[in-house]
C-alpha cells in the first residue's frame, strides 16, 4: 500500500472552558489516501469540525490546542510547523469550504478580487494572469458568463452560486486535500445535488482528496468511499461506506441510520414510527471519561460500558467499531 | 370526498409591494403566493414542499391570518377566515396554532417555560388562572418535559427540548389545525426522530390536523397523508402520499425526489438523477408560460407560451403541466 497523503495518529485536542479542559478530540487516528473521499458523520458537538480545524491549524486561538498525537501531511508534521509554513500550506495544499456560503465570503470585495487574492498569495503569477485564471475557475464551477460575474459582489449571487465561488476559491491552487464542512446544509436539495455533482466531477478531473463533513447518511452514501462515525470526540466506527451502511456494528451508527426517515422507492399505506436514539450528545464535561460515552443513550449498555472505554473491534474489510458489544450485536 | 375538509384554501394570493424605482413609476408587486388552492381533511396531514422562496411558509401564514392575503378565500371549519375581525378573529386564532422552525429564536428568552406555554391561554382564551396552571402542567407531561423544568428559561434547554416547549405552546388552546413550519430542520438528526414521533403521537391522541411545511422529502414522506409541491408561488402538483411518491408526474417533483441522496444502494442505482440546472428565475419579473420551463429538462414551446392550469388527472392527483395527460405518465 502506498503512503497515505494525510495520516492522523492518536490526535488529542483540548478545549479550555470555564469548567476546565475537555478533550474535544480524544485519541483519533485515521488515514486519507490520494484521490480518496472520506466522510465524517455525527451529530453536532461530536468533534467533526474540530478535527478539520485541527488539520488546518485553525483551532480557536488560546482556547483549543493539540496536546498529543501527530498529523502527517505529505511527509511534513503539521503539528510542529511554524505559523508561517502552515499559512503556505493552508489554501494551497489543503483548503476548506465552510457551511455558510452567506457568511464566509467578504461582502465588500467582488468575488473576482477574492479569488485573485488566493492566487496571488500562493502562486507567483502576474495580476493579469490571476484574473484570467479566476475566470477559468468560475467557469470550472459552472457559473455562467464567468468573466462578467467576476465583478459581482457576493450579495448579487444566490446561495448555490456563492457556494460555487467558495469551491472555486478552495480549488484555486489545486489543493491535494479539500475539506468540505457541511457544504450543502444551508442549501436546497436540488442545489445540493448540483454541488455534489460538481465536487464529484472536480475530484475526477483534479484527483483532489475530499474530506466531507456531514450529518446526512444519504450524502455519505453517494459521495464517499470510506467513512468515520464520530461521537463525543471519539471515533465510534470507521470503515468502508458500503460495509458500514450495510452492516453497522456500533449502536450509534445503527441509530443514526435508522432514525432518519429515508425516501423510499415504493410507498405503501403503512407508516412505521421512527427508531429513536433517546437523549442528546453529552456535554463537554463528560468528554474524556474512561467509559463508553454513548452508554447513556444505548439500549445494550452493560456494567462494562460504564467502567471502561471500549476498544476497537476489527471486522473484515477494515471496518472497526469502538464498542464492547460490537461483536455480538 | 364525502367529508368536509377542515381547512380549504381557494385561489389564495399574497403579494408584497416592491420598492418603486422612481417617484412616478408604477407600483410593482412580488406575488409570493399566486392563486393557490388546497384543502386539508380533518385529522390528516398535508405537507407543503418546495425550495426556499417557493412561498410555502407565506401560504400557511396567510391561511392563519398572520400575513395579509391579497385575494382568495380561506375556510376553516365552515367559517370564512379572511374577513374576521376583533373577537371573532381571537376565537379563530384558538383553532389555528403555529410551531416554528427555529426553537432558538421563537421562544422569548426572558420568559420561563411555563409562562411561554401559558401565554396563548391568557391572550386567546378566558380560562381561569387555576385551570391555566392545570393545563400547563398537563402539557408539559404530554410533550415529555419534567415538571421541575417548568420554571426554567429557554436557554437552559437543549434544541429538542425547546421545540417541545414550542409544541406545548401550540397545543395550549386545544387547536384543531397546527401549522408546523419546518419543525425539525434546525435539530440534530437523532433529535429529529424524537420530535417527529412526538408529533405523530400527539396527532393520534388529540385528532390534530397538521399543515406540515418542509423541504425534507424524507420527513414529508414519513409524516404526511397528502402533499402539495410548490414552485415560485404556485402549486405544481397536489396528490395523496402514495400517488405522489410512487408516480410523481410534474418534472419538478421528480427532480426534487431524485435530488435526495439515498442510503439505499439499489434505489440509488435504479433511479436516474434528473438534473435541473441553474436557479429559479427572478420572482419580481412577471412570468409568461410555465414557471418551471427555464429549468425543465423536457420543456417545449407551448410551456414557454402559456401557463398550465392545475388539473385533476387522476382521483386525488392534480398536476400543472402541459405534458401530462389522462394517462398519468410522467413526461420524463
Amino acid at each position: 500500500m502506498t503512503e497515505p497523503l494525510l495520516k492522523v495518529q492518536n490526535l488529542r485536542v483540548e478545549l479550555t472552558t470555564r469548567n476546565g479542559t475537555a478533550p474535544v478530540i480524544d485519541d483519533v487516528s485515521f488515514e486519507l489516501h490520494a484521490g480518496e473521499n472520506l466522510s465524517f458523520v455525527g451529530e453536532s458537538g461530536c468533534g467533526k469540525s474540530m478535527t478539520a480545524l485541527a488539520i488546518m491549524g485553525l483551532l480557536p486561538e488560546g482556547i483549543g490546542r493539540i496536546t498529543a498525537g501527530s498529523i502527517m501531511f505529505d511527509g511534513q508534521e503539521l503539528t510542529e510547523l511554524s505559523q508561517e509554513r502552515l499559512r503556505r500550506i493552508r489554501g494551497n495544499d489543503i483548503s476548506m469550504i465552510f457551511q455558510e456560503p452567506m457568511t464566509s465570503l467578504n461582502p465588500v470585495y467582488t468575488i473576482g478580487e477574492q479569488i485573485v487574492e488566493v492566487l496571488l498569495a500562493h502562486q507567483s503569477i502576474s495580476r493579469a494572469d490571476a484574473w484570467a485564471e479566476a475566470a477559468t475557475l468560475l467557469d470550472a464551477v459552472r457559473i455562467p458568463k464567468a468573466r462578467e460575474r467576476l465583478k459581482d459582489y457576493p450579495f448579487q449571487l444566490s446561495g448555490g452560486q456563492r457556494q460555487r465561488v467558495m469551491i472555486a476559491i478552495a480549488l484555486a491552487c489545486k489543493p491535494k486535500v479539500l475539506i468540505a464542512d457541511e457544504p450543502t446544509t444551508a442549501l436546497d436539495v436540488t442545489v445540493q445535488a448540483q454541488i455534489f455533482d460538481l465536487l464529484r466531477d472536480l475530484r475526477q478531473e483534479t484527483g483532489t482528496s475530499i474530506i466531507l463533513i456531514t450529518h446526512d447518511m444519504g450524502a455519505v452514501a453517494e459521495m464517499a468511499e470510506r467513512m468515520i462515525v464520530m461521537y463525543a470526540g471519539r471515533i465510534a466506527e470507521i470503515g468502508a461506506v458500503d460495509d458500514i451502511i450495510g452492516t453497522p456494528r456500533h449502536p450509534y451508527t445503527k441509530g443514526l441510520i435508522s432514525c432518519v426517515p429515508h425516501v423510499l422507492a415504493h410507498v405503501t399505506d403503512e407508516k412505521q414510527p421512527l427508531t429513536e436514539v433517546p437523549g442528546i450528545v453529552p456535554s463537554l464535561r463528560e468528554f474524556g471519561k474512561d467509559q463508553c460515552l454513548f452508554a447513556s443513550r444505548c439500549q445494550h449498555r452493560t456494567q462494562q460500558c460504564l467502567t471502561a472505554r471500549p476498544q476497537s473491534v476489527n471486522f473484515d474489510g477494515a471496518q472497526s467499531a469502538d464498542c464492547w458489544h460490537a461483536g455480538t450485536l | 370526498m364525502s367529508e368536509q375538509p377542515l381547512l380549504s384554501v381557494e385561489n389564495l394570493t399574497v403579494r408584497f409591494a416592491m420598492n418603486r424605482r422612481g417617484l412616478f413609476s408604477p407600483a410593482t408587486h412580488l406575488y409570493a403566493v399566486d392563486d393557490v388552492s388546497f384543502h386539508v381533511n380533518r385529522g390528516e396531514t398535508l405537507a407543503i414542499v418546495g425550495e426556499s422562496g417557493s412561498g410555502k411558509t407565506t401560504a400557511a401564514l396567510a391561511a392563519a391570518r398572520l400575513v395579509t392575503a391579497y385575494e382568495g378565500r380561506v375556510v376553516l371549519d365552515g367559517q370564512d377566515v379572511l374577513p374576521l375581525e376583533g373577537e371573532e378573529l381571537r376565537q379563530m386564532r384558538q383553532k389555528v396554532q403555529f410551531i416554528f422552525q427555529d426553537p432558538y429564536s421563537s421562544l422569548n428568552p426572558r420568559q420561563r417555560a411555563e409562562e411561554i406555554v401559558r401565554d396563548p391561554l391568557q391572550s386567546l382564551t378566558d380560562t381561569p388562572a387555576a385551570e391555566q396552571q392545570e393545563i400547563t402542567e398537563r402539557l408539559f407531561a404530554q410533550v415529555g418535559l419534567r415538571p421541575e423544568q417548568r420554571r426554567l428559561f429557554p436557554h437552559q434547554f437543549s434544541g429538542g427540548q425547546r421545540q417541545r416547549i414550542g409544541i406545548a405552546r401550540a397545543l395550549a388552546t386545544q387547536p384543531e389545525l397546527v401549522i408546523c413550519d419546518e419543525p425539525v430542520s434546525a435539530l440534530d438528526v437523532a433529535v429529529q426522530a424524537q420530535i417527529l414521533n412526538l408529533l405523530s403521537a400527539l396527532q393520534e391522541e388529540f385528532g390534530l390536523t397538521y399543515l406540515f411545511i418542509s423541504h425534507d422529502l424524507g420527513v414529508v414522506q414519513h409524516m404526511c397523508d397528502s402533499v402539495a409541491v410548490m414552485y415560485m408561488g404556485k402549486i405544481v402538483e397536489h396528490a395523496d402520499r402514495k400517488s405522489l411518491f410512487n408516480n410523481p408526474l410534474h418534472p419538478y417533483t421528480a427532480a426534487l425526489l431524485s435530488a435526495v441522496p439515498s442510503v439505499d444502494k439499489t434505489l440509488r442505482e435504479k433511479s436516474k438523477r434528473i438534473l435541473i440546472p441553474g436557479d429559479p428565475p427572478d420572482p419580481t419579473q412577471k412570468q409568461v408560460g410555465c414557471r418551471f420551463a427555464s429549468r425543465c429538462p423536457v420543456a417545449q414551446d407551448q410551456c414557454r407560451l402559456s401557463e398550465p392550469p392545475l388539473t385533476e388527472i387522476a382521483p386525488n392527483h392534480r398536476v400543472a403541466c402541459h405534458l401530462v395527460d389522462e394517462k398519468a405518465i410522467s413526461p420524463l
